[in-house]
């Protein structure tokens, strides 16, 4: 029997910032994500983890190589790609449930319907007395959730989420992961995470990829072999100290190689 | 009593004690009526010029002069703005001369004005015009260059067209600066225009208070003055207002 066909994928991807001196970003790779997967990046600091989200999103072209979706090459941001920022990206301007509405209401959602999905992502994030509250007037967690709600409402198929924790206190990211968990086994959707955070990408992933420094490669895949129905509970678990072990080995060298050491 | 009532309260206050004080220097002697007329007195002959009608095509000429050339500032600042914005080579050449526009007396080209476009009301809005629009300008460049860089990536995420991306993001982002651009376009072309009044004018309130002062009107001339500063005061409140509604909902009640 053949292996099921990938739901997205990288084929000798590159990514070369043009310029006076062009910087390689990124690749060769390749990178192929299973339907359903909950995969995480990890890497040193400027090893191009966000230049790879942003080309899996379609949002940057690869200089050389090949990017798919749903088996259809990606050109611009494809139909069923949601993407949750690092930096606040809730509009102020906007109430919390009006900010959840904003891409429903731009695809031309009837109103009906845009009231049951908001109102179903609103109280999915624990937003629900807060859907008339502007950004403003929430935390940065909150606000980050009214951001992963805004990406849940459109359904998609491919979350990508570049460190969108990483403005958050522990205590705050550890629930926020739990709350991640829930959407991804509740939704189906594939998802890639960016992360700094080995613990982070340890306890949330099934596949953990490990890049190397500038320009960035795969150079080691991590499978975490953890439940579909594992939480944050599981930092406690006598494996996970090894895994995150086992990434940190992997990683040493190259973010001591980003930092001049290596 | 709020923080914001009691500073209501505080700066009525010190407005009401300044205008009693004046009005007792007044009407003691301490002050010469040559000099000052009283404050009641100054709203007593506002009243009646206002009640007579014999300042009304004054206002109505002034008016037509500051709304005219505060919409076209208000457009135009925010076209060339936005060109500018898009351009960043243009924009590198004409930064210097933004900088320098309010050093330069721009009332040393009125009698070239005049001289272009007759002894019209033309002249003093080109002033106004010439006065407001760089204001509206930096604000439009200022508001463009805030929009935080993540929102116009949340734009395409969500495949936006360009004009849905400007009206539905960009826009409302930048709304708060733009604001406050228009605020100050309409203050310089209050000021613009009035002082062109005064310098050449057949008309206007400008006018009418200069005349006045040849004609040792005092009494009409400090009730000219009155009406000017409050209508400067009491559209200023307006838009103030506006402003504080805008910028409640953006930050930390």
């Amino acid at each position: 029997m053949s292996a099921p066909a990938p739901h997205a994928s990288l084929r000798g991807v590159t990514r070369i910032y043009p310029g006076k001196s062009p910087v390689h970003a990124l690749g060769p790779l390749d990178l192929d994500l299973q339907r359903g997967e909950f995969f995480s990046v990890v890497g040193p600091s400027g090893c191009g983890k966000s230049t790879l989200l942003d080309v899996l999103a379609g949002l940057n072209p690869p200089s050389a190589g090949t990017v798919s979706f749903e088996g259809k090459p990606v050109t611009s941001v494809p139909d069923g790609v949601g993407v949750v920022f690092q930096e606040d990206a809730s509009f102020p301007w906007l109430t919390v449930a009006d900010n959840v509405a904003f891409g429903l209401r731009r695809a031309g959602v009837d109103a009906a319907e845009i009231a049951r999905r908001v109102d179903y992502a609103v109280g999915f994030m624990g937003l629900a007395a807060f859907a008339g509250a502007y950004p403003a007037q929430l935390s940065g967690g909150m606000r980050q959730r009214v951001c992963i709600a805004r990406t849940l409402v459109m359904q998609p198929r491919l979350i990508l989420l570049d460190e969108p924790f990483g403005a958050l206190d522990q205590q705050t990211r550890l629930l926020m992961g739990d709350e991640l968990l829930r959407l991804w086994r509740e939704t189906g959707a594939t998802v890639l995470l960016i992360t700094h955070a080995l613990d982070e990408a340890a306890m949330l992933s099934d596949r953990v990829g490990v890049m190397s420094a500038r320009p960035g490669c795969f150079i080691d895949l991590v499978d975490t072999g953890w439940d579909r129905d594992r939480d944050s509970r599981i930092v406690s678990d006598p494996s996970f100290g090894a895994l995150t072990g086992r990434l940190w080995g992997s990683l040493r060298q190259e973010s001591m190689r980003a930092i001049g050491r290596g | 009593m709020t923080r914001s009532t009691a500073l209501a309260w505080a700066r009525a206050t010190v407005v009401v004690a300044i205008v009693a004080l004046l009005e007792i220097l007044c009407r003691t002697g301490i002050i010469k009526p040559l000099t000052l007329v009283p404050p009641s007195q100054m709203f007593a002959d506002l009243y009646h010029l206002l009640v007579a009608g014999e300042i009304t095509d004054d206002i109505i000429q002034t008016f037509l002069e500051v709304g005219t050339a505060f919409a076209i500032s208000g457009v135009a600042g925010f076209a060339l703005g936005a060109l500018v914005h898009a351009l960043p080579r243009l924009r590198q050449a004409l930064d210097p001369l933004l900088a320098a526009w309010y050093a330069i007396p721009l009332f040393v080209f009125y009698p070239l004005l005049v001289a272009l476009f007759g002894l019209t009301i033309l002249p003093l809005i080109a002033i106004g015009v010439g006065f407001a629009t760089p204001a509206m300008m930096i604000a439009t460049l200022t508001g463009l260059d805030r929009v935080p860089p993540v929102l116009r990536r949340v734009a395409r995420m969500h495949r936006l067209s360009p004009l849905t991306t400007i009206w539905r993001v960009i826009l409302p982002s930048a709304a708060p600066y733009l604001f406050g651009g228009l605020k100050l376009s309409f203050a310089y072309a209050f000021i613009g225009v009035i002082a062109g009044e005064f310098i050449l004018s057949g008309g206007g309130l400008g006018y009418g208070i200069a005349y006045a002062y040849e004609s040792f009107e005092n009494h009409k001339m400090y009730a000219l003055m009155l009406f000017v500063l409050l209508l400067a005061v009491g559209v200023n409140a307006v838009l103030q207002g506006l402003e504080s509604h805008i910028a409640r909902k953006r930050s930390r009640q």
